[in-house]
């Protein structure tokens, strides 16, 4: 068993373009149900249509990559408006049916061999990353330090990510700091009580959902950007992936879903290095290399529920705020 | 219980607020709310049948009656919370049909709650912003540039501070709401309340779960109010406080108005006594029941009779049912 390779196949994670979109998508998840208190079981659909936003429009339309990751956003917005008309009037249960069911659907249409010549149905999209690394100004080659070494391309993409991933800390801490911010994690406490003080809450909740919903397309973009789009990412499994993240670093902090989602990604490469190692080894006798995969996702599972049971405030919330959780 | 609380100290109270002879639906001089054949159903229940209602400007209006008698339910109609089936209601004679809660808040109307809807989460400073109205920083765009923000928040914060010494919270303006004790959240929901510079106060029983020495100073609150020029609607069981602070009183019974009146006429009114004190107000069920040894009136004396009377009459349907169920 080769401990350091395990090490550094773990530490290369936390630059993975994954593990970025996957903040990403964590930091708009906070937006929704850490400050909002928005219940979105759809993250990975609104992860979908941005990537397939981004992809179509290069490959369908011919846009230039900075457009066409506009749009993947834009979709995210009208994705948002589409479940937030008819279920934010509703009680916070009823949005995580409606999103959990649209991000289903969202995916289901991907996946039709109906809309092949679009959506490219199981095969998915590639080939369309030749815009974005076009416009890579970094020298070419394969370079880095230590466990973080990778091609010129996949720097440029994390560049991006990092400084997407600033812009969306910057956006949200500025917007929670402010009156706006303050009646957001008001409506999370009591939307009537708001309500009762001249607020339009349904306004707010749907600014929320809209905001978050950006952000959380923003990561799947930016998965989209270092690998290729396949509908079978998208399934409902890799929205519970995000809650995991998020309710780690915690939910209503501007940090938490950062280290969170950093701290899943390499959690979860240590295991699928560990495991199978040990395996090799003889040290799980009664488990398959390929178990030892699926192994990992049940201690992840198990994972979650501990968190939420012993730690629901994640490693970054305040103790204070546990003590009057009802 | 806050039978035995001083009153606070008196003032005057409003005197010829109606036109007229008294009744239930009297007009007033100065109404602030009108409210015409306003009914709520719910499935084969009328929670409100009211036909026609006027609260009286400036002026404490107490709304009282039986559990179940609908004044919740009339206040989220008049809030915007509920929507009646039929009818028509105005506030400041503006029609407040299909007008949502957050408007009519907007309108000057505001309320607080039975249950209290402090947002525990948010610190005692925060649930007071949030009750000012027009904050140019709420708006989406603007709340990311600081600057164009910064000197209202600055207002908002100085006028906070003036409400929560008021009300005897000052020192408590970092802790959780959700750290307050109910009676402290009662009186932070009637401070953020007051944020909005409302003229209808509308209070869902202030009083309820409030200790004796907290009710007095929440009385003197909800008197100054009223001589800060605002009307005051409230919902309250304590038949003596409100005696003491209302000038008006309305009272339902089964979703109808029964009786209104200024305090001390509508409490003799037989249909109030009827529906909200109970017939026999004045006899201790405690002798009646002979649980307690003591002297009774006449009417206990009667009321003790036909405690017997029904007594008698279960003993014998169950004797009658043994011997049936013993052939």
């Amino acid at each position: 068993m080769n401990f350091l390779q395990i090490i550094s196949n773990t530490l290369a994670q936390i630059l993975a373009p994954a593990t970025l979109g996957y903040v990403l998508a964590a930091i708009g998840l906070s937006v929704h149900f850490g400050f909002a208190g928005l219940l979105n079981m759809g993250v990975a659909g609104f992860m979908a249509i941005g990537a397939y936003g981004f992809a179509i429009s290069i490959l369908t339309f011919g846009l230039p990559w900075p457009l066409a990751a506009l749009i993947g956003l834009a979709a995210a917005v009208v994705f948002a408006l589409i479940m937030g008309i008819p279920t934010l009037r509703l009680r916070g249960d009823y949005l995580a049916i409606v999103t959990i069911a649209a991000a289903e659907v969202l995916r289901l249409l991907f996946l039709t061999s109906t809309f092949r010549p679009v959506t490219g149905s199981a095969d998915g999209l590639s080939g369309f990353q030749a815009g974005f690394r076009a416009s890579n100004p970094l020298p070419p080659g394969k370079w880095g330090w230590g466990p973080w070494t990778y091609q010129s391309d996949q720097w440029w993409v994390i560049i991006v990510g990092v400084i997407t991933i600033a812009i969306a800390v910057l956006l949200v801490w500025a917007l929670m700091r402010s009156p706006w911010g303050r009646v957001i994690r008001g409506i999370r406490e009591d939307e009537d009580a708001v309500g009762s003080l001249g607020k339009n809450v349904f306004a707010f909740k749907m600014q929320a959902l809209v905001v978050g919903g950006i952000i959380i397309a923003a990561g799947g973009i930016i998965t989209a950007m270092g690998t290729n789009v396949n509908p079978n990412v998208y399934v409902t499994s890799q929205t519970f992936y995000v809650w995991t993240a998020l309710l780690l670093g915690g939910a209503a902090t501007i940090f938490g879903p950062v280290l969170g989602a950093v701290l899943f990604w390499m959690v979860r490469a240590f295991l699928s290095n560990l495991l199978p190692a040990l395996v090799s080894i003889g040290w799980l006798p009664f488990l398959t290399p390929e178990q030892s995969q699926m192994l990992v996702f049940v201690l992840v599972g198990a994972a979650l529920m501990l968190l939420v049971i012993f730690r629901p405030q994640g490693i970054l919330g305040s103790k204070k705020e546990l003590t009057f959780v009802r | 219980m806050s039978a035995d609380v001083a009153p606070p100290a008196p003032r005057p109270k409003s005197t010829g607020l109606h036109t007229g002879e008294i009744r239930p639906g009297v007009a007033k001089v100065d109404p602030i709310i009108v409210v015409d054949g306003v009914r709520r159903v719910f499935g084969g229940l009328t929670a409100v049948d009211v036909d026609h209602l006027e609260i009286p400007r400036n002026a404490i209006t107490a709304l009282i009656g039986p559990n179940g008698a609908g004044k919740t339910t009339l206040f989220n109609l008049l809030t915007g919370f509920d929507k009646p089936n039929a009818g028509t209601w105005s506030f400041d004679g503006r029609s407040l049909a299909g007008i949502p809660a957050y408007k009519t808040a907007r309108m000057g109307q505001v309320r607080t709650f039975q249950l209290t809807k402090s947002l525990g989460l948010l610190t005692v400073l925060e649930n007071m912003k949030l009750g000012a109205p027009k904050q140019a920083g709420e708006r989406i765009g603007a709340s990311i540039l600081p600057f164009l923000w910064r000197k209202q928040e600055a207002e908002i914060e100085v006028k906070a501070r003036e409400l929560l010494a008021r009300f005897k919270l000052d020192t408590k303006e970092k802790d959780f709401a959700a750290s307050l004790s109910g009676g402290q959240r009662k009186l932070l929901e009637m401070a953020r309340a007051l944020m909005s510079d409302p003229t209808l106060v509308m209070l869902d029983e202030p009083m309820a779960g409030v200790n004796p020495a907290l009710t007095q100073s929440l009385l003197d609150h909800i008197l100054d109010l009223k001589d800060l020029g605002m009307t005051v609607v409230f919902v309250e069981h304590d038949m003596h406080m409100v005696r003491h602070i209302a000038d008006w009183v309305v009272v339902m019974a089964e979703g109808r108005i029964v009786a209104e009146g200024p305090p001390d006429t509508v409490m003799r009114e037989q249909a109030v006594i009827d529906a909200y004190l109970g017939a026999h107000q004045d006899v201790d069920l405690g002798v009646v029941t002979g649980r307690v040894a003591g002297e009774l009136t006449p009417e206990g004396e009667a009321l003790a009779e036909e405690a017997r009377e029904i007594d008698a009459a279960i003993e014998a349907d169950a004797a009658a049912t043994e011997t049936e169920d013993g052939k």
